[in-house]
């Protein structure tokens, strides 16, 4: 019936337009979804997408959500510009969370003034350690990056485990699998009075103009991209990959670390065995969804935080299960995916 | 009606996005004809004979073969018809043997397997071109496996012989063996269709000649009737110079010393070069000719710091060891490098023209504190655009957009405003019009006469002789000796390139040849 033609040049209309189309086809399908559940799919889509954010407490929310999601997404955005496919900004999200923790314990009855930066810093530290061994095993060993970061993400996982039913865990706790809560001089300030929304959200200002400048403005940032582009260009033109590859996923595992510390010295407050649902991943469809640009990236990590929210609220008034959020990241991703055909392809009709 | 044609093509037209290849194009080709398509790159030769072949679809026009209307919708009934096609770049996989690569390309085609090999035994010995059907293609050079292709075009009941710049790969006594070998097909009724552009061989080889220009029809002639300079003009226009001689130089010191180079293969089709040892002085051009893949690729690796060699002392510049340093430490020593791929290596195909700018430009005051200063890069793109006459829509074109040519005069601009001290130029001009080949080699004497040393590594044996000083050639990565390229006769560097160094190679001995007679540069003759 149709048939791909390759356009003679990439559409730079169709660059920006592809995430629109994958969002509106999100949205019908998502129609099609609650319908088939038996739900009024216009009130099932109304709860999803617009109650979340019907009040200012629930715009407050969104960039609670939202702030570890961009955090990690920009710096995601700067090793998928290097080509160097980091899938690890979970792993790197929870390291950054327990050794955040552990430092934030070691305060916990001190008022000491750099105890909450120390906390973040302990938790930039916590993510770096964890990009730089995956950064080791790329530049050293020639593995292959999505293999080492996907798997630390595990071990991570466990790690945490570990702590939190293990030395972080609270003594007068009565066996709970959680840390004592975390002292005043750790928690994070909040910048909206009754509201959760603390200091991350300007981290995640800060690191967007800093992703921005890296990207667009810096002599290294253009390495970076020829490097992701057209490696042997790079190596022509004598750019250090290996130095490059380490410093991308540096930059990228620090944000997803300083994002893990930003959540337990955040809104949880403790560590918990629950730190993360997921947004070291949703950050990479964040990533893509905003075209690896700084701009396009706070857009989609903010659509991204309503669609948590949305699936919270959709399991409280719809009693959906919590896969909900899943299936509508995966559309999302999905239909991302093949609208992109048409950046490099027209459709017409077949004769 | 029954006339004497093979082929014949009316009102040929192609349209693509953005381009009309071809236009209206006619071409006519009789029976054992050796008939030339000519032009330059971009002309439109490359579609019109993929029409023929079927690889195509051409949007309007006809094609009569045997007199008779015929719609070719792929190669397969292209070969059914009796049409076989040698493409520039050889599709063959190098770990299968020779008749299991015609097998697989000929399909059902290829006939019994079982009588296969005796076949491939025949033709390829009638046709004075021996092969063995169980070797594999791995160990072939360059000619046996041109020949291998020419084969499999043969086993059929073949009628038209397309070949798409056969010759460019071969040495020059390969090319006249080529040469043997075409016109007994021709003589046995056989048309041949000879894609080129060097127009010395044109006239040696073949009855008629069609020249296309910017997709249209510039004319028809019979090269023996014609000028090479006649030929060029109707492949050109009349507004391009189209000769060119250029004063030979000495050049002064040293500037780039080899000692002994030797690498080790890094896999099965790698070539390992062996005690290289060679100077480029300031002010001259020094010419390595050679067959691709005999060592070329690595030792321009090596010497543009691709590859590093921590441990051996074997390359200097001006003095200064520089195996160990990396590209960026060597270019701030005063390198600039033209790499063979300009799409992919010497520019990022997805970046504008100022990004491909700043590339290797960034120590000539683009960046200030690591943050990159636009206006300057934009400017310096601009001006090497003007001043190279590259064809582009402007500084923020994609590398890609442009075309090979416009790409490689902006390269090598890109190079020269660097001021380098010393410059390597992988095959600078192939693929480029003789407009642009002009200009680039006109842009790297003036920097020659400016005190850089030049090196010049080419499988176009024209331009060799045509601006190197000094000439010298490799094979299986061992090099020849060097000398005055006004004393290297081209039976000499012939010799050189099948790797025969031994001095007594270049005997007098005076054989017919009609590259002889052709000899470049004699009349001040075109490329």
């Amino acid at each position: 019936m149709i048939r791909l033609e390759a356009r003679a040049e990439v559409s730079r209309t169709w660059a920006y337009l592809s995430p629109l189309l994958a969002a509106i086809l999100t949205l019908v399908t998502g129609f099609i979804l609650f319908a088939a559940l038996g739900d009024n799919p216009l009130n099932a889509l109304y709860i999803f997408f617009i109650s979340p954010i019907s009040d200012s407490f629930g715009i407050s929310e969104l960039l609670v959500k939202s702030a570890p999601i961009l955090l990690c997404a920009y710096g995601l955005a700067i090793c998928f510009r290097a080509s160097i496919w980091n899938i690890g900004a979970e792993g790197q999200l929870l390291m950054g969370a327990l050794f955040g923790s552990a430092v934030a314990i070691y305060f916990v009855d001190s008022d000491a003034t750099y105890a909450m930066p120390l906390t973040l810093l302990g938790g930039i530290l916590g993510g770096m350690t964890w990009a730089a061994l995956a950064a080791l095993l790329k530049v050293q060993f020639n593995t292959n990056e999505i293999l080492t970061t996907i798997m630390l993400n595990y071990i991570a996982l466990n790690l945490l485990q570990w702590g939190v039913y293990g030395p972080l865990k609270d003594p007068y706790g009565f066996g709970f699998p959680q840390s004592e809560l975390f002292g005043d001089s750790t928690i994070l300030p909040i910048i909206w009075e009754g509201t959760r929304l603390h200091i991350g959200i300007l981290f995640a200002a800060v690191a967007m103009a800093f992703s921005w400048v890296f990207i667009s403005k810096s002599f290294i940032g253009f390495q970076v991209q020829v490097l992701g582009m057209d490696a042997p260009a790079a190596r022509m033109a004598g750019f250090k990959e290996k130095s490059l590859a380490w410093l991308v996923l540096i930059i990228s595992g620090g944000l997803a670390g300083l994002a893990g510390a930003g959540e337990v010295a955040g809104p949880i407050g403790q560590l918990v065995p629950h730190v993360s649902p997921g947004y070291g991943y949703a950050a990479i469809i964040v990533a893509f969804l905003g075209r690896l640009h700084p701009v396009g990236i706070t857009l989609a990590g903010l659509l991204m935080g309503l669609i948590y929210m949305g699936g919270e609220l959709a399991q409280i008034e719809l009693g959906m299960p919590n896969a909900i959020t899943g299936v509508f990241q995966g559309l999302l991703l999905f239909y991302l995916l093949a609208c992109d055909v048409l950046i490099r392809y027209r459709l017409i009709p077949a004769k | 009606m029954n006339t004497n044609l093979r082929l014949e093509l009316t009102g040929i037209t192609k349209r693509y996005p953005g381009c009309v290849a071809n236009d209206g194009v006619n071409l006519a080709i009789g029976k054992g004809e050796i008939h030339a398509l000519l032009g330059e790159n971009g002309a439109g030769k490359s579609t019109l004979m993929k029409i023929i072949y079927g690889v195509v679809a051409p949007d309007e026009g006809s094609i009569l073969f045997n007199d008779k209307e015929v719609t070719i919708k792929d190669p397969a009934a292209a070969r059914e018809l009796g049409v076989g096609m040698v493409f520039q770049h050889f599709s063959l996989f190098e770990t299968l043997s020779i008749a299991e690569n015609i097998a697989l390309a000929l399909g059902e085609q290829s006939g019994d397997p079982a009588t296969l090999n005796e076949r491939i035994r025949d033709i390829s010995t009638k046709y004075g071109m021996p092969l063995e059907p169980e070797r594999l293609v791995a160990t072939l050079s360059t000619g046996e496996r041109q020949r291998c292709e020419i084969v499999r075009c043969l086993l059929q009941d073949i009628k038209l012989l397309i070949l798409d710049e056969p010759t460019s790969v071969l040495t020059p006594q390969e090319v006249e063996a080529l040469f043997t070998t075409l016109r007994q097909l021709a003589s046995e009724g056989c048309s041949i269709l000879f894609i080129s552009h060097k127009l010395h061989e044109v006239t040696a080889l073949c009855d008629k000649a069609t020249i296309l220009r910017g997709g249209k029809l510039s004319g028809h002639c019979v090269p023996k009737d014609e000028t090479s300079s006649s030929i060029a003009t109707m492949m050109v226009g009349d507004d391009t110079p189209i000769s060119t001689k250029y004063i030979r130089s000495q050049g002064g010191d040293n500037f780039v010393e080899v000692n002994g180079l030797s690498t080790k293969s890094q896999g099965d089709f790698d070539v390992a070069l062996k005690n290289i040892s060679f100077n480029v002085r300031k002010g001259e051009i020094l010419g390595i000719a050679g067959v691709a893949g005999n060592g070329q690729e690595e030792l321009l690796m090596s010497l543009s710091g691709e590859d590093i060699h921590t441990k051996s002392t074997a390359i200097k510049f001006d003095g200064v060891t520089v195996d160990g340093f990396s590209p960026m430490k060597r270019r701030r020593l005063g390198l600039g490098f033209v790499p063979e791929d300009r799409l992919g290596r010497g520019a990022v195909p997805e970046m504008t023209l100022s990004q491909n700018t700043l590339l290797t430009s960034f120590d000539f005051g683009l960046v200030t504190k690591g943050l990159i200063n636009v206006k300057k890069v934009t400017d310096l793109a601009q001006s090497i655009i003007q001043k190279y006459k590259v064809k582009a829509v402007g500084e923020f074109s994609h590398a890609a957009s442009l075309s090979g040519g416009n790409l490689q005069k902006f390269i090598i601009g890109r190079e020269i405003e660097q001021q380098p001290k010393v410059l390597i130029a992988s095959h600078p001009t192939w693929g480029v019009d003789i407009g642009a080949q002009i200009a680039i080699h006109e842009a790297m004497m003036a920097l020659r006469d400016g005190g850089c040393a030049i090196l010049v590594v080419s499988e176009d044996l024209d331009e060799l002789f045509q601006i190197s000083d000094r000439l010298c050639a490799i094979c299986d990565g061992e090099l020849s000796p060097i000398k005055p390229t006004d004393e290297v006769s081209l039976e000499q560097i012939g010799c050189w390139m099948a790797g025969d160094f031994s001095e007594s190679s270049a005997s007098s001995e005076n054989r017919r040849s009609d590259l002889q007679s052709s000899h470049i540069n004699k009349e001040g003759a075109l490329v």
